[in-house]
Parts: structure tokens; sequence; C-alpha cells
């Protein structure tokens, strides 16, 4: 009996997929978005696997024995930080047996120390909820991060992988002047969402509401990460009461059930935006994603 | 452009107004007033559009780059990690004279230590646990878990790991929670329920955790499927083996275990570990069947096991927040030989006895469901079965009792989680360890979590 069990965890073993020996680094993305951004600079000469999906919450995701493997074997691991992935990531880096990827280590890109981190909260207590001390972490909601996180990016591959670096820039060259391009249209199209007031559910848009110029009025979550209380939403209720609010804005992930309160009460329309790459059918890569929020933002103004 | 035609018109608009009636007939009047109003409005529209891009800008993130900041600019900045643990429950149980489980030798902590809940009933501290971790420096990190209980500071577990060896591989030092079976290595907050599984209490004593003073070392292979091997070598003065003075290996553990994928939705993994360790003069009381008295025995041999674990959880699109199922079982198979001496101290008759040789074969395992089904809040069922197998005393077979038993307990419970850091949980067990005597016991236990936690492993 025993043996038959080893023979068969063995045979397993000697089934499972042998590493395909690619051109450049393997890189690990944590988000799907910086999927996509590994995959515009990188090319077709990084290897990508993605620990999470559109459908999954980076906050609980699990350190599951698939992305064990995918940390044991990168060479560039890319995440957001700010503490986002406090729940996983460490176990992965713990345990993975792989110091390339260690804080401090070329391999180690974390997007949020990139960029200027909003709502810092001033007081740490976990009474105020699932607070992240550095910031919130939803940087990629603004396309101006995207594109400081693109050129970092493009500088750690290069020292990664010296060999790719006329590729890198080559793409990092035109990924920039595509998102310069796009960024003007997305202005021009954004104009009638400046000073716009919304509700959101999570706080997941404070980047792009600095983006665009939207005002959040109240967050149907009391505490960020702890699902409101029927108090908070009367408040929420009255605080909007008086004031010209088009919209609620949620992420795919977030609880629908407040949003769909506040909207039986007062008639505003929920608006889902798909929040990464792959949160609705139209977002397809980075340059939809913003096309499909925007289209989201816009069709809500009507 | 826009805006000196509307100030040059506005200019126009106050001459016209201080001189107005002067000049102007009915016609005109009505006629600038209209314009005038007119103008009002577009200025108006012009001067909202603006205070919105005002509004705009300022909410606007700065766009030079950002200096990174060090946070607490003293020598505190690198003090560890600190997290704390609390623990606590309120229990309902059947007043035991000898708590235990029929046709298993009592480990670990004993009668009078029973400081983890097991046995003891009504309002009840559990250990608070102490973590402290930290990197030591580039190639080290250390982690200290105590448990503080009444008269006394546990080190459950204190150890430095290289974290810069590469290659997969790590090399542990220290006390450690054994990396055999699934749920050895999980402290009592993690735990799906209020009490550890019934297999891990008869191989490690009420602690139901195995914990070696020594070395481990895991590598995980370069594969797209995870697959590590690891191998402890330790002091081994653990239940089941005993402190021995002595030079070399008290224990050797051995695991593999691997895991993946299925689809977006579902992951897995499963392990085969071994732990073969010795006991010297390790006393347990057996029961004379002849004359219906306890006889103290001291075994010395070998204790050698293997566990075989397998863990599935799935969610829906691999989303765990609102709803997950978590199935989860393990089985033990233990074998332990060697030489029964007798106690003179504590039994009258050893002589008569003519305790000998000892051979015990003894399995057992559960198997567990816990579903999150909303946010915050999961159910779980256990079952756990075990056999008292064989007991085999040599020459005192006829004269020792060998109980042939199956001790089972079937376990169900509620958690509530309002966050990451707390949780309350009640716990319903029907408990038949101990042969003749059914237990039904209830729990309400909460599980506080204070300070930087750190994550949990699959």
């Amino acid at each position: 009996m025993r043996h038959r069990i080893v023979a068969a965890l063995l045979a397993g073993f000697l089934a499972a997929p042998a590493v395909v020996a690619a051109p450049g680094p393997l890189a690990l993305a944590c988000e799907p978005e910086w999927g996509a951004l590994v995959e515009a600079i990188g090319g077709e000469r990084v290897s990508l696997q993605v620990a999470t999906t559109a459908r999954q919450d980076p906050h609980r995701v699990e350190a599951r024995p698939s992305l064990l493997a995918a940390a044991r074997r990168a060479d560039l691991l890319v995440c957001t930080g700010a503490d986002l992935e406090a729940g996983w990531l460490p176990v992965l880096l713990n345990r993975a047996g792989n110091p390339r990827i260690q804080p401090g280590q070329p391999g180690h890109l974390m997007a949020a120390d990139q960029v200027t981190l909003l709502e810092r909260p001033a007081r740490l207590d976990r009474a105020e909820g699932d607070i992240h001390p550095g910031g919130n972490p939803h940087i990629h909601t603004d396309p101006r991060n995207l594109a400081r996180v693109a050129a970092a990016l493009t500088e750690r591959l290069v020292r990664i992988d010296p060999e790719g670096e006329a590729g890198y820039r080559e793409r990092f060259a035109r990924f920039s002047a595509d998102w310069r391009q796009a960024l003007d249209r997305w202005r021009a199209r954004a104009t009638p969402l400046a000073g716009v007031e919304v509700v959101v559910s999570h706080k997941a848009f404070p980047y792009l509401q600095a983006w665009l110029g939207l005002i959040e009025v109240a967050a149907l979550e009391e505490r960020p990460g702890v699902a409101p209380g029927p108090a908070h939403l009367q408040a929420v209720l009255r605080a909007i009461d008086a004031r010209p609010v088009r919209m609620i804005l949620r992420t795919p992930l977030d609880d629908p059930d407040a949003g769909r309160w506040l909207s039986q009460r007062t008639g505003l329309p929920i608006v889902t935006l798909p929040y990464t790459v792959g949160g609705s059918p139209a977002a397809q890569d980075l340059t939809t994603l913003f096309d499909a929020t925007l289209d989201g933002l816009l069709e809500a103004l009507k | 452009m826009q805006q000196s035609v509307m100030v040059s018109r506005l200019a126009l608009m106050v001459a016209l107004g201080l001189s107005g009636p002067a000049l102007a007939d009915e016609g005109d009047l009505a006629r600038l007033r209209a314009e005038m109003a007119q103008l009002r409005a577009q200025y108006e529209t012009r001067l909202a559009e603006l205070e919105r891009e005002v509004a705009a800008l300022a909410a606007q993130p700065p766009v030079s780059r950002p200096v990174p900041e060090v946070r607490g600019a003293t020598a505190a900045a690198f003090n560890p990690e600190v997290s704390l643990v609390l623990n606590g429950r309120y229990r309902h149980a059947r007043a035991l004279a000898e708590p235990g489980i029929t046709g298993f030798v009592t480990g670990g902590h004993g009668h009078e230590d029973e400081d983890h809940g097991g046995a003891r009933r009504g309002f009840l501290l559990d250990e608070s646990e102490l973590v402290l971790a930290a990197n030591v420096d580039h190639l080290f990190r250390g982690q200290l878990n105590l448990a503080l209980v009444d008269d006394a500071v546990e080190v459950e577990e204190a150890w430095v790991q290289t974290v810069a060896v590469g290659h997969g591989a790590t090399a542990k030092a220290g006390r450690f929670l054994s990396g055999i079976g699934y749920a050895n290595s999980q402290h009592p907050h993690a735990w799906d329920f209020s009490d550890p599984a019934l297999m891990y209490v008869a191989l490690f004593g009420e602690h139901g955790s195995y914990a070696q003073d020594g070395l481990q070392l895991s590598w995980v292979a370069p594969l797209e499927q995870w697959l590590e091997l690891g191998v402890e070598l330790g002091r081994g003065s653990a239940f089941p083996g005993t402190e021995r003075d002595r030079d070399g290996l008290g224990a050797t553990a051995a695991f593999i275990r691997t895991g993946g994928d299925v689809g977006d939705s579902s992951s897995w993994r499963a392990g085969l570990s071994w732990l073969g360790t010795r006991a010297a003069s390790r006393e347990s009381h057996f029961d004379d069947g002849v004359l219906g008295e306890e006889v103290a025995g001291a075994f010395s041999g070998t204790s050698r096991m293997w566990i075989l674990d397998a863990l599935w959880k799935w969610a829906p699109d691999g989303n765990p927040t609102a709803r997950q199922l978590m199935l989860q079982a393990e089985s033990f198979r233990r074998v332990e030989r060697g030489d029964l001496a007798c106690v003179e101290d504590e039994t009258p008759d050893c002589a008569d006895i003519g305790l000998g040789d000892y051979q015990t074969r003894q399995w057992g395992g559960y198997v567990q469901a816990v579903y999150r089904f909303r946010r915050g809040w999961r159910a779980g069922l256990r079952f756990d079965r075990l056999s008292s197998g064989t007991l085999g005393y040599g020459a005192a077979n006829d004269r020792l009792e060998r109980p042939e038993y199956a001790p089972r307990r079937t376990s169900l419970m509620v958690d509530w989680s309002p966050s990451e850091f707390s949780r309350l949980r009640l716990q319903y067990a029907r408990d038949r360890s101990l042969e003749a005597v059914t237990d039904h016991q209830w729990t309400v236990q909460y599980v506080m979590s204070l300070g930087a936690h750190p994550a949990h492993a699959f």
C-alpha cells in the first residue's frame, strides 16, 4: 500500500511539465496590470506568470503552491507593494529559496515605490480597518503612474538581462509614445468628468479620481476591508443628500450589496469599472482598460 | 481671447449702468437688460468651469519623483516585527478522572500540565503568543515564538534561517515546528477548529504539534509544479521521544510535498512525511487486567511514523473573499518497538508481570471540510478516527489489558472574522476518545491578533 502511494506520487512528479528554456528572464507579476506592463516592455523575450486574475482580490489571495513554484524560479518580481500583498507575498519570499527576488535586489520591483502614494494614514490603528501604512496601494488606476512604473521596469529588465537591452528600450520608447498619445486622447474625452462628485464602494480609485478630477464624497466601506454597517450607510445617505453626486463607483470585486442599497434610495447609477486588465470584456490590455474606464464613467454622466 | 472679450463687455456694461437712465429709451433698456442677463449666465458658466479645473488640478498628485522616506529615523526603526495573539475560551465538557485516548500512551505534557485547554473546563485563558521576527542581515532571518502561560514562558519556536543560499535551498536552525504533515507547523491561532486533530494529540501530546531542536534543510525544485523536499535532524527530546544524554541524532524527519492549481478556481497540495525518534525510559501507565491495578512501565526503543496529507481548496474564480471550500485530510501509521521495563517504585509486583518486549502498530487520521459561506463567516465539520491497532507486550500480553478500540470524534464549528485580525468561534464536539465515554463538548473561543501579523502559508 505504502509503496503504491509513493509510486503514484513519483509518477505525478515525473509527469509534471519540464522547465521550458525561455530566451530571457522569468517574471512573476502579482497583479494583471503589472503582467500587462511586463508584456508591453518585455515582449516575447520575458516569460511571464501572473499571480492573480482580475476576478481575484489581491488583498486576499493565498500563497498557493503554484505561486511558490513560480517564486522559486522567477528572476523578477513585479508587484504593487505598499502592503497590498502582505497576506501572501512574504510567504513566497521566505519559502521560495530565491535570493534574486528578495527586497533590495534588482529582481524585486514594487510599483508603489516608484510613485507618490495618496491617502497615507495620519494615524495607524487597526480600528481604522485594513489600512496600508504607506498609503493607498491602488496606484495603477492613474495611467500616468503606469508610465513611471514602465520606466523603472525597463531599467530593471536591462539590469537583469543586459543582452535584451536593445529590445527593452525599443519597446519602452514605443510604449511611451503610444501612452502619451493615449493620455492626450483620454484627457480630451474626460473633460466633462472634472469636478463630478462620486461615491465609491472601496477606496480603490483615489488615483483615478486625482487624474480625472472626480471628487469622492463618501465611501460605502466605513473602514477599508470591513463590510459597512447600516448606521454608516445611513450616514452616507445623509452626507450626499444635498450634493450633486452623479454615480457610485465599484470594482468588479467589491461587495455589490451596499451599492445596490444606496442606488435604490437615490437613483444613482452604479458604475462597475474594470479596475484592472481583464476586469471587463472590453479591458483587454492597458490601453483598453482606460478606454473602458472612461466609457463607463461618461456613460453614467449622460 | 474669450476672457478679454468678456472683460471689455463687462466694462461696457458698467459704463452703461452708470449712465443708463439718462441715455436709454424703453426699448434700449429692455435690450440691454437681456444682454446683461445673457452675459452674466455666460460668465457664471465659465467661472464654474474654471473652478472645476482648479479643483481637478489641486487634487492631482505632484508629478515630481518621490523621495524615499525613512520611517522613524532612529535605531528603533530596526526593531523586529512584533505580533501578539490573545486566545481564550469557555469550555463545557464532562469531568474526566483521567483524560486521554484509549489505547494510546499519554504524550508530552502529562496529566498535571494541561495548559492548552485540553481537558480543563470553564473559563480558560489559552496561551498568549508573542512573535518577534526580522531579517538579521542580508543572509539570515530570525523568528521567536513565545507562548505565555501561567508561571511559564514556553519557547515554541526560536530559529534562524538562510535567505540568500539560492537554488531553492533554505536551511533553518534552532527550535521550529517540524515540517512533517500539514497541520503540524500551524500555530494554535491558525487552526480551523478550537483544538488540534485527534491524531496530532495521539502522536505528539496536548500541544498537537511536533517541535524539533535542530536543523532543517529544504529544497524547492525548479519545476512548474511545486515540489519541496526537506530533511530534519533534531535532538528528539519531545514526545514520542525523550530527553537522552548523548551525542548525535535524536530524531530524523523527512518530507516531500507537492501541489498546484487546477484551473483558476482550485488549488491543492499533498505530502508524505516520515519521522523517526527514540525514547529512553518513557513512562506511561498500563492496566493490569488480572489485578485491576495500574502498572507503571518505562519504554525504551524506537518510534517511527508515516504521515500522509492532502488539501484541496476551491473558491469561485479563485477569489476566497466571499466563498471558499477547504477539504483537508491526514492519516498516520506509527510503529514503536523496544523494551518495556517495570517502574518498581510505582508498581508493587513487577516481578510477576514479566514486562519485556514492547511493540505497537497504530494508525488513524482525520477528514475535515471548512466552508466560507459569506464574507467573514465559516462553518466546518471534522471527523477524527484512530485505531488502537496492535499492542504487543511480549510475555505480559495476557496480563496487561490491550484495548481494541477506535477512538473517534466529530466536531462542528462556526466562526466569524469581522476582520483579518479577529475571530470568534463556536464549536461542538462529540468526543469518544475514551472507551465507554461519550463527551459532548461545547467551546466558545476568541482568537485576536495584534500588531504585525505574519502571513500564513497555504
